[in-house]
């Protein structure tokens, strides 16, 4: 499929933009050719585009991890990510991570620990989560903290984060 | 953020000659920075160059000692085995600085370009001679608590807000650089620069020029035993430094052949000072050894009203890390 992404000239204030980029991604295992604005964030691209609004636009501005996903299995905030440069990649965003309706274990792992309260910075929180087993660095509920300082919660919903991290850690893998 | 046009840049000579023909074209690598900067305005390239496709992301032995391609992120460099094994003070000030996910993104090269966090800098509002030479600066009257202590100019008191570069300048390393005009290699001291009457300009680099590589020195592996890298921030994690020192020694039992200080979060550039660090050339580690040193690193050091707690603490931060390398503290 393809999908054009660009914003339309507005009234008579219309000037020759640069021009749109096609670039391919992998998001959630479909692949899609998209014509991108080159200063669409990977934020916008999911959210605005292709509906994929898991995603969130907290800061926009890298501070607060609620725009964390996956890219090539690595984590990274997508609101300071420039779509154009990721092409060829493999996105996934909280939507990708369950199989059907077998959710991740980290997304388990949250609501057994109620590791949330409004749910916002939730996405990110669990997209990173995944990254930070990935990378198989973290080993204790300090490197848990450290590691996930990346995402802020305003809710103060820590210490069920944490928990949900490190329930998570021990039952997966890398790269599950 | 303004619209601009993409390429992909497919060597560095040809990245270096479109940069060095248009002066509104920037690279881009990481991204971390620039582009929260053009969100903020404080950024507006007409065309950006993307360097990430280029073949400069290993890390490899040469005969002068490790050498991070430019193209490395933060997070393989910090946790590169032969970083952590010979080279363990860059992988601590790797790891003190942004968040995992900035780490994943940032490169080694693109950290040497970061811009200072000065709020003024970052605020259209105010004048800021490093945005925009020649309107002043907000901070020496203003809300300076990130801002310098040391190396300040009458025309700007911003900081270097790198960790990494903080332990490059402890290390001794070297940044092999590529520009339309050919290749050269810069001391780390004189990478950055102080901000005299030319504060809009962060570094010696010329716009066209191009990191490649750094060098960690072979030699450097001396330090790998005693050394550490303190930080002292608002909140104990994901938070630029107030005050930052890699200190580094070289021992022989209790003697100390040679010591390595650098600071962060005081001046425009990564702070040294080789009479400072020859103090401990021969000498015990002590107390007393060490207050001399701190006094020496913050000789000429002038506070500004909300930074100025920062002398002090620089002070006291260099004597614990010192202390804390000596005892093998990390």
């Amino acid at each position: 499929m393809s999908t054009k992404v660009t914003q339309e000239p507005v009234g008579d204030v219309a000037v020759a933009l640069p021009p749109l980029e096609q670039i391919t991604l992998t998001i959630n295992g479909v692949t899609k050719r998209l014509q991108v604005a080159p200063w669409t964030s990977l934020l916008d691209l999911l959210r605005e585009y292709l509906d994929l609004t898991g995603t969130k636009k907290g800061c926009d501005h890298g501070q607060c991890g609620a725009c964390t996903v996956l890219v090539d299995g690595t984590r990274i905030n997508s609101c300071l990510t420039l779509a154009v440069m990721k092409d060829g990649s493999e996105i996934t965003t909280v939507e990708g991570l369950s199989k059907g309706d077998e959710l991740h274990p980290v997304q388990e792992a949250f609501i057994e620990h109620d590791a949330f309260q409004c749910g916002y910075c939730t996405p990110g929180q669990i997209c990173s989560a995944v990254g930070l087993i990935n990378e198989g660095k973290a080993k204790t509920a300090d490197d848990i903290r450290e590691l996930m300082s990346g995402n802020i919660c305003r809710c103060g919903a820590y210490v069920g984060i944490v928990a949900a991290v490190e329930e998570a850690l021990h039952k997966c893998q890398p790269n599950q | 953020m303004n619209s601009f046009s993409y390429t992909r840049a497919q060597a560095v000579e040809t990245a270096a000659r479109e940069v060095s023909t248009n002066h509104t074209a920037k690279f881009i690598a990481g991204g971390t920075n620039l582009l929260d900067l053009m969100k903020e305005n404080v950024e507006r390239p007409t065309r950006l160059v993307d360097l990430t496709r280029l073949p400069l992301n290993q890390i490899e032995d040469t005969d002068k000692g490790l050498r991070l391609g430019a193209l490395a992120t933060n997070a393989n460099t910090a946790y590169d085995e032969r970083v952590e094994e010979r080279y363990p003070l860059l992988s601590k000030a790797i790891l003190a600085g942004a968040s995992a996910q900035l780490r994943n993104m940032a490169t080694d090269g693109g950290n040497l370009f970061q811009r200072t966090r000065c709020y003024y800098f970052y605020d259209l509002a105010t004048p800021c001679n490093k945005r925009e030479p020649g309107s002043g600066c907000s901070a020496i009257t203003g809300y300076n608590r990130v801002c310098g202590i040391l190396g300040t100019s009458e025309s700007c008191i911003a900081t270097h807000p790198s960790d990494m570069c903080v332990a490059l300048a402890a290390l001794k390393a070297t940044v092999n650089v590529t520009g339309a005009t050919g290749e050269r290699t810069v001391e780390f001291a004189d990478f950055h620069r102080l901000p005299g009457n030319e504060p809009e300009r962060d570094n010696n680099l010329k716009p066209d020029e191009i990191v490649t590589s750094i060098d960690l020195p072979a030699d450097g592996e001396r330090f790998a035993k005693n050394f550490t890298y303190l930080k002292l921030r608002d909140r104990a994690s994901y938070a630029f430094a107030l005050v930052s020192v890699a200190a580094a020694l070289d021992m022989d039992g209790d003697t100390i052949k040679e010591a390595r200080v650098a600071l962060g979060g005081v001046a425009h550039k990564p702070w040294r000072k080789a009479e400072a660090e020859d103090l401990l050339k021969g000498q015990a580690a002590t107390k007393v050894n060490f207050e001399r040193v701190a006094a020496s690193l913050l000789e000429g050091a002038k506070g500004y009203g909300s930074n100025t707690f920062k002398i002090e603490l620089a002070k006291r931060a260099i004597v614990r890390a010192l202390t804390m390398a000596a005892n093998g503290q990390h």
